[in-house]
C-alpha cells in the first residue's frame, strides 16, 4: 500500500565540506523518483523553502566541533523520528578530527589571523557521541547507492543492506586482481567497510578507508603487511589517520606508530 | 573426486597456430569462449574473442600474498599458474538475481529470473579446477537440494581443460589427489607440447560434445612419441610441487584441537577479509538481498556470494555465533579440511593455493594445517 503522506525529510550540516549533502543532489536519474516519494522539508543546501520539523527522517552531515553544534544537534534528534549520520564527519569526526590528536589552539594559531575570534571545542566527535543516531552512512562522501539503498529500505519499512564487511569482498566479487596481492600497492580494503563497491581497486588504486573500519578490523596485521611492502612508519601513520583517523581501531593503529 | 569417464578417449595433434580453430570451432557451436587474459596485473578468465587475447609468453611467480606476472621466452600460451578467479565466477557467479516481485495494483506478480545462462566453453581449467567443480557439482547438484541455476549454467558449460607444464609455489595438489595431470571431468584436454617436434598441443576428448569438437579441427594423428611428450609435461609439473598438505586423519586433528589455543594466534594475523573463500573455487556460501526501487512497486531478490568471515554469516535470534576472527579462521579450515568430508562424501580443497596467493597478509592453509598436526594434542580419554 502506498503511504497517504510523503515522509518528511530534513537535511542538516555540521562541521563537513557539503560534499555527502551534494551526493543527495547527485542522485540524479532518481532525483525525480526521489521528490515525490519523499518531502523535502528542509535542505538549505538545495532550497530555501523549509518547513518546521517534526521530520520523519533526518540526513545529519558533519560533526560536533562548537558547543553551539553540540546543542543543535539535541534539537535535530529532538524533532526527527529517525537520525541518520552520512559520511566520515558524522560517523567519525572527519579529517578535522586531526585536532583530536594534537592541541586545537596550535591549529587556531596556524590558520587564523584573529585566533582570539574563534570559538570551538578541543576535539571533532561523531554525531553518536552526542545523540542516539538509527544509522550511520559511510564514505567521504558518501556513496549514492547506498543513500538510495537506505531511503528505499526506510520506504518501504525494510531493514536496509548496509554491509558491515570488508571492502574486498565487493572487490572480489567485481572480479578485480588484488592490488595488493599482484602488484604490491599498498591497499587499506582489508581493514575498510564495504559500500562503496570497490571504487578505488576498480581503477588499480589501494582503497584508502574512507569509508572507516570494517567490523573486526585487524589493524596490526594489515599494518605489519604494509611495513612488509616497504610502507614506512609515516605513510602507515597517514594511511589511518585519514578521514577516520578517530574512529577505532584506526586510532589505536595510528597512536601505536606514534608513539 | 574426479569423475572418470570409460569411454575410449579420442586424440589428436592440433599445430599451435591452428589454436585460434579451437575458438571458431567452440563459437560455431554457440559456446562463447571464456579463458585466460590478463586483466590488470594478473591472468584471470573473462571471455575472449581470440587466440590473441591469451597470455601468450607470460608466466607468473606466486608466494603466500604475492602474485607477479612475469615474461617466459618461449611463447607458451598456458604458461602461466592458477589467477585468482575460477570456473566458480561462471557457473556459480558472485552476483545473481533470483526473482523481481512486481506490484500492479493490489496484486503482486513475481517473476522468477531464470533465463538460461549464455552457453560457454571455460578454456585453460587446469586438474584441480576440474576437481573443484566436481565437489561443486555435488553441493548443488545432490537431491534434493539442487540448485536450479548452478545446474542451468553447468548444462551450458563446456570444459576444456589444459593439463599443467609447470607449478606454483603455492601449488599442492599433488597432496590432495587432484592434480597435476588431468584425470577426466573434462570435454576437451589439452596438453601444450613444445619439443623438437614444435610447438602443438595433444588433444583428448572426454566427451561426445569434445568429439564433436574435436572432430571440427584440423588435427593431425597423435603418435607415441606426443602421448610421451605430454607425460613429460605432467612429470615436469609434479616434480615442480613442494608444497605439502599432509590429510591422513586430518579431519579428526581439527576436530579433536577446536579449543586449542593455536586458533588465537592465527586469528591474531587473520584480516578475516574473505578473500580466501571468494578466491576458493569450491567455497559455496551466498546470501540473499532484497532491494526495493523509491516507488516500492519492484523489488528484486539476489544471491551474492558470501563469507564464513564475516560477523553477520553466523548471525542467528540473539547474535552471531563466531564473534571472534579465530573463531571464524577455524570454522573455515574445519569446515574445508574437516566437516566436509561428512557433508559431501571428499575435502573441500582441492590443492589450488589460491587461498595462500591471495592472502594480503599470506596465511597458508597447509601451514596451519600442518602446524596444528604438529601441535596434535593426542586424543583425551572423555572424562565424566
Amino acid at each position: 500500500m502506498k503511504p497517504t503522506r510523503r515522509p518528511r525529510v530534513a537535511v542538516w550540516k555540521f562541521a563537513s565540506c557539503d560534499g555527502c549533502q551534494l551526493t543527495v543532489l547527485d542522485c540524479e536519474d532518481e532525483l525525480l523518483a526521489l521528490a515525490e516519494a519523499i518531502e523535502i522539508a528542509y535542505f538549505p543546501e538545495a532550497t530555501r523553502a523549509s518547513s518546521p520539523g517534526p521530520y520523519d527522517v533526518s540526513l545529519v552531515e558533519g560533526s560536533i566541533t562548537t558547543r553551539n553544534d553540540a546543542k543543535r544537534i539535541l534539537k535535530v534528534r529532538k524533532q526527527s523520528r529517525i537520525v541518520v549520520a552520512i559520511g566520515a564527519c558524522a560517523t567519525a569526526g572527519g579529517i578535522q578530527a586531526l585536532r583530536n590528536h594534537a592541541d586545537v589552539a596550535d591549529y587556531t594559531r596556524a590558520v587564523y589571523a584573529h585566533p582570539e575570534w574563534i570559538e570551538t571545542l578541543d576535539k571533532s566527535t561523531p554525531i553518536r557521541n552526542h545523540v542516539y543516531v538509527d544509522y550511520e552512512l559511510r564514505g567521504c562522501p558518501i556513496a549514492k547507492g547506498q543513500l538510495l539503498e537506505l531511503v528505499t529500505a526506510l520506504l518501504a519499512g525494510r531493514r536496509p543492506n548496509l554491509p558491515v564487511y570488508s571492502v574486498c569482498e565487493e572487490c572480489k566479487r567485481k572480479g578485480n586482481p588484488c592490488v595488493m596481492v599482484a602488484r604490491g600497492v599498498p591497499c587499506m580494503g582489508p581493514v575498510t567497510q564495504a559500500g562503496c563497491g570497490a571504487l578505488c581497486p576498480s581503477f588499480a588504486r589501494g582503497c584508502y578507508a574512507c569509508f572507516g573500519p570494517c567490523e573486526g578490523a585487524n589493524v596490526h596485521a594489515l599494518d605489519a603487511a604494509l611495513a612488509k611492502l616497504g610502507v614506512g612508519e609515516e605513510d602507515r601513520l597517514r594511511a589511518f589517520r585519514g578521514f577516520n583517523g578517530y574512529a577505532e581501531p584506526f586510532r589505536e593503529a595510528a597512536e601505536a606508530l606514534n608513539r | 573426486m574426479v569423475i572418470s569417464d570409460s569411454r575410449p578417449e579420442r586424440s589428436a595433434v592440433l599445430d599451435a597456430r591452428d589454436l585460434g580453430s579451437l575458438l571458431e570451432a567452440l563459437q560455431l557451436r554457440g559456446y562463447g569462449p571464456v579463458g585466460p587474459t590478463i586483466v590488470g596485473d594478473a591472468v584471470v578468465l573473462r571471455p575472449i574473442a581470440g587466440v590473441d587475447e591469451l597470455p601468450s609468453g607470460v608466466g607468473d611467480a606466486q608466494e603466500p600474498g604475492s602474485y607477479r606476472l612475469a615474461p617466459r621466452d618461449d611463447g607458451r600460451f598456458f604458461g602461466h599458474n592458477l589467477g585468482p578467479s575460477s570456473a566458480k565466477r561462471f557457473l556459480f557467479p558472485p552476483v545473481r538475481s533470483l526473482w523481481t516481485a512486481i506490484r500492479i495494483g493490489p496484486q503482486v506478480r513475481i517473476e522468477a529470473n531464470d533465463d538460461p545462462p549464455p552457453k560457454i566453453a571455460l578454456i585453460g581449467l587446469r586438474a584441480c579446477d576440474l576437481a573443484a567443480i566436481a565437489i561443486q557439482d555435488r553441493v548443488f547438484g545432490r537431491e534434493p537440494y539442487v540448485d536450479p541455476h548452478y545446474q542451468a549454467a553447468r548444462e551450458n558449460a563446456l570444459l576444456i581443460a589444459v593439463n599443467c607444464s609447470q607449478a606454483a609455489a603455492t601449488c599442492f595438489c599433488a597432496s590432495m589427489g587432484t592434480g597435476p595431470r588431468v584425470g577426466g571431468g573434462f570435454d576437451l584436454c589439452l596438453t601444450e607440447l613444445l619439443d623438437a617436434g614444435g610447438h602443438r598441443f595433444l588433444v583428448e576428448a572426454g566427451s561426445e560434445k569434445g568429439d564433436q569438437v574435436l572432430a571440427d579441427l584440423p588435427t593431425t594423428v597423435a603418435t607415441e612419441r606426443d602421448r610421451r611428450a605430454a607425460r613429460a609435461e605432467s612429470d615436469r609439473a609434479q616434480a615442480q610441487i613442494q608444497r605439502r598438505l599432509d590429510t591422513d586423519g586430518l579431519k579428526d586433528v581439527l576436530y579433536r584441537n577446536a579449543e586449542h589455543p593455536y586458533w588465537n594466534t592465527v586469528g591474531e594475523r587473520c584480516l578475516a577479509c574473505g578473500n580466501c573463500t571468494l578466491v576458493c573455487p569450491t567455497c559455496f556460501c551466498a546470501t540473499v538481498e532484497d532491494a526495493s526501487d523509491l516507488t516500492g512497486d519492484r523489488t528484486e531478490r539476489t544471491r551474492i556470494w558470501d563469507s564464513c568471515f564475516n560477523l553477520e554469516f553466523s548471525y542467528i535470534h540473539g547474535g552471531s555465533v563466531r564473534t571472534s576472527t579465530a573463531a571464524r579462521y577455524r570454522q573455515w579450515i574445519t569446515h574445508k579440511l574437516g566437516a566436509w568430508i561428512e557433508q559431501f562424501g571428499t575435502s573441500g580443497c582441492v590443492g589450488c593455493g589460491r587461498c595462500i596467493a591471495w592472502c594480503p597478509v599470506g596465511i597458508d592453509i597447509t601451514e596451519e594445517a600442518g602446524r596444528l598436526r604438529s601441535e596434535d594434542r593426542a586424543p583425551q580419554p572423555v572424562g565424566r
